[in-house]
């Protein structure tokens, strides 16, 4: 079993033990998730007061597992913490609780609140001179919410160029609200911005890497919700179910 | 109280490093000198309340100490959530300080009015609330809490007592001791209820911090069994709370302070208050009814 596929069946007999989670959101975001704690907060901030640390805002919180499971493959949460995932005791919730887990940033869950702390979180390291680089993931359904867009505003006219924001672009939104072109409104904002497909760890890693001085960066990551098992991709009656026993067997025999 | 927010946050920046200060585009020239001395901590961050709520808590995670500035209603209704969750919730510490409480922006109508802030706010665990009689009052405060890891309120009144009332830091203070009722004056009401009991038989507390709540000194206060709690915001908003710590006796409640209904009439505070009762007079009024009941 590859390493991406160990971690998507956690994710799974997770969210099958608790009978709670995100599971397609989660895996939308697990390859950029596993790029970036493998290279660009390689021993996680952790609430660091290392001024050279970057840092990581899963401003999505809902999509937690997958945290979760990178965190696990790091040895920063143990197996046995994995799969209490939402259970009373737990540590581990349905959404991220910076207190209670090394390596969340930030509480988030109600959507909206993660890029405005990443912007405040950006000029407290500048204030501070910290070479550090903040990365806020947000969803496209986040994007619907003002303060995203407040956010927008705010990055490039402070000139972040230590913030970058990648957005997991997996057309949640579209049953909704259509969002257009994100990379289209992220530069009008006046962000530097590329498109990739969030999938491909290759592109991923070359856009966490981009910086431009006194400019805010987003990467609008085109993604597949349920991505890598394939009767979950692109099938919305996974939103926010959780497998039962018989599905969860099916499932871990139907990856990429 | 604003001009001495503006000397006390210059004087904060100055001793530190640590402290930012963000506005709602509001106060910006009150707080001119700061922004010449200290560029790179001072933000006019714009009109999006609930981001700049949640930029400051991010500060907050990098080690900073942000102070918020608006008008009330933006920053505790609107951004609500913003405070309960990004500080509250994750237990960092900042400040936010208002002005426009109440009714003090009376003729510009009820979407600048902010009875409901104190309420909302005692609904965030842990959260301190200042409700400062004074700028000297609101200056003590500031220098002794803004450095703490709390979320803490400071909400300023255009209303101001005569004198300040400084004693022990968050502590409430016996102004006058009766034996028919207690009364209970909250921030900027202080003058209005001293004029209200002259001559009458009862005990005055005065509260310039609502959360911690000082129960101690009421329960050591309240040998007649009637309170009157007199308050500068929605009444009976202080009551759930106070009835908590008065759970074991048996105690008449009565409060005044703003009628909860929107208030469509401009003018000024003063005529509101008229209105509402909220005058030496009506105070009296009340406390007769009460000692007669």
């Amino acid at each position: 079993m590859t390493t991406l596929n160990k971690l998507r069946s956690n994710i799974l007999k997770a969210a099958s033990m608790s009978g709670e989670g995100h599971v397609p959101s989660a895996l939308s975001i697990l390859d950029i998730l596993y790029v970036i704690y493998d290279e660009f907060v390689p021993n996680g901030a952790f609430h660091s007061t290392d001024n050279l640390d970057n840092r990581f805002i899963l401003s999505k919180g809902h999509a937690s597992l997958a945290l979760y499971a990178v965190l696990n493959h790091h040895g920063k949460i143990s197996d046995e913490e994995l799969f209490s995932f939402a259970m009373y005791e737990s540590n581990l919730g349905g959404h991220p609780d910076r207190n209670k887990i090394a390596g969340v940033e930030s509480s988030t869950g109600s959507l909206g609140h993660g890029l405005p702390q990443g912007i405040g979180l950006a000029m407290a390291l500048r204030i501070k001179e910290s070479l550090g680089h903040i990365y806020v993931l947000i969803g496209d359904g986040e994007a619907n919410e003002g303060t995203i867009w407040e956010s927008a505003l705010l990055a490039p006219h402070h000139k972040l160029g230590n913030l970058t924001c990648i957005v997991d672009n997996n057309l949640s939104s579209e049953r909704a609200l259509s969002m257009g072109k994100f990379s289209e409104k992220f530069a009008a904002f006046g962000w530097k911005t590329i498109e990739i497909d969030g999938h491909d760890h290759i592109a991923i890693r070359d856009a966490l890497k981009m910086r431009e001085s006194g400019r805010p960066i987003a990467i609008i990551a085109n993604t597949v919700k349920g991505y890598g098992v394939l009767s979950m991709e692109s099938n919305p009656e996974w939103h926010h179910r959780s497998p039962n026993p018989d599905e969860l067997q099916f499932l871990l025999g139907d990856m990429r | 109280m604003r001009k001495e927010f503006a000397t006390i946050m210059e004087s904060e920046l100055s001793l530190n490093p640590a402290s930012t200060l963000l506005l709602g585009d509001i106060g910006v020239f009150g707080h001119r000198e700061s922004f010449k001395k200290f560029p790179n901590r001072v933000f006019n961050i714009g009109i999006l309340e609930q981001s700049m709520v949640s930029l400051a808590a991010g500060m907050a995670m990098g080690g900073l100490k942000p102070t918020i500035h608006t008008i009330a209603p933006f920053l505790i209704e609107r951004a609500f959530e913003q405070i309960k969750i990004d500080f509250g919730y994750q237990s960092l510490g900042g400040n936010i300080v208002t002005v426009g409480a109440s009714l003090d922006y009376a003729a510009l109508g009820a979407t600048h009015h902010c009875p409901g802030d104190v309420g909302m706010m005692l609904n965030i665990p842990g959260a301190e609330i200042f409700v400062p009689g004074t700028a000297a009052e609101f200056s003590d405060q500031f220098s002794q809490s803004s450095r703490n890891e709390k979320i803490s309120y400071f909400r300023l009144s255009e209303k101001s007592n005569k004198k300040s009332n400084i004693t022990s830091f968050q502590n409430g203070t016996v102004v006058k001791k009766g034996k028919k009722l207690t009364v209970i004056a909250i921030g900027p009401m202080l003058d209005i209820v001293l004029a209200a009991t002259e001559n009458l038989d009862v005990t005055i507390l005065y509260y310039n911090c609502v959360s911690p709540f000082d129960s101690e000194l009421l329960r050591k206060n309240m040998e007649s069994g009637n309170l009157l709690i007199v308050e500068p915001f929605y009444e009976n908003t202080m009551a759930p709370l106070i009835q908590k710590h008065l759970s074991d006796r048996r105690v008449m409640t009565c409060s005044k302070g703003i009628p909860r209904k929107f208030v469509t009439k401009y003018g000024k505070t003063d005529e509101h208050y008229e209105e509402f009762g909220l005058t030496s007079h009506g105070i009296r009024n009340e406390i007769q009814r009460m000692m007669s009941a």
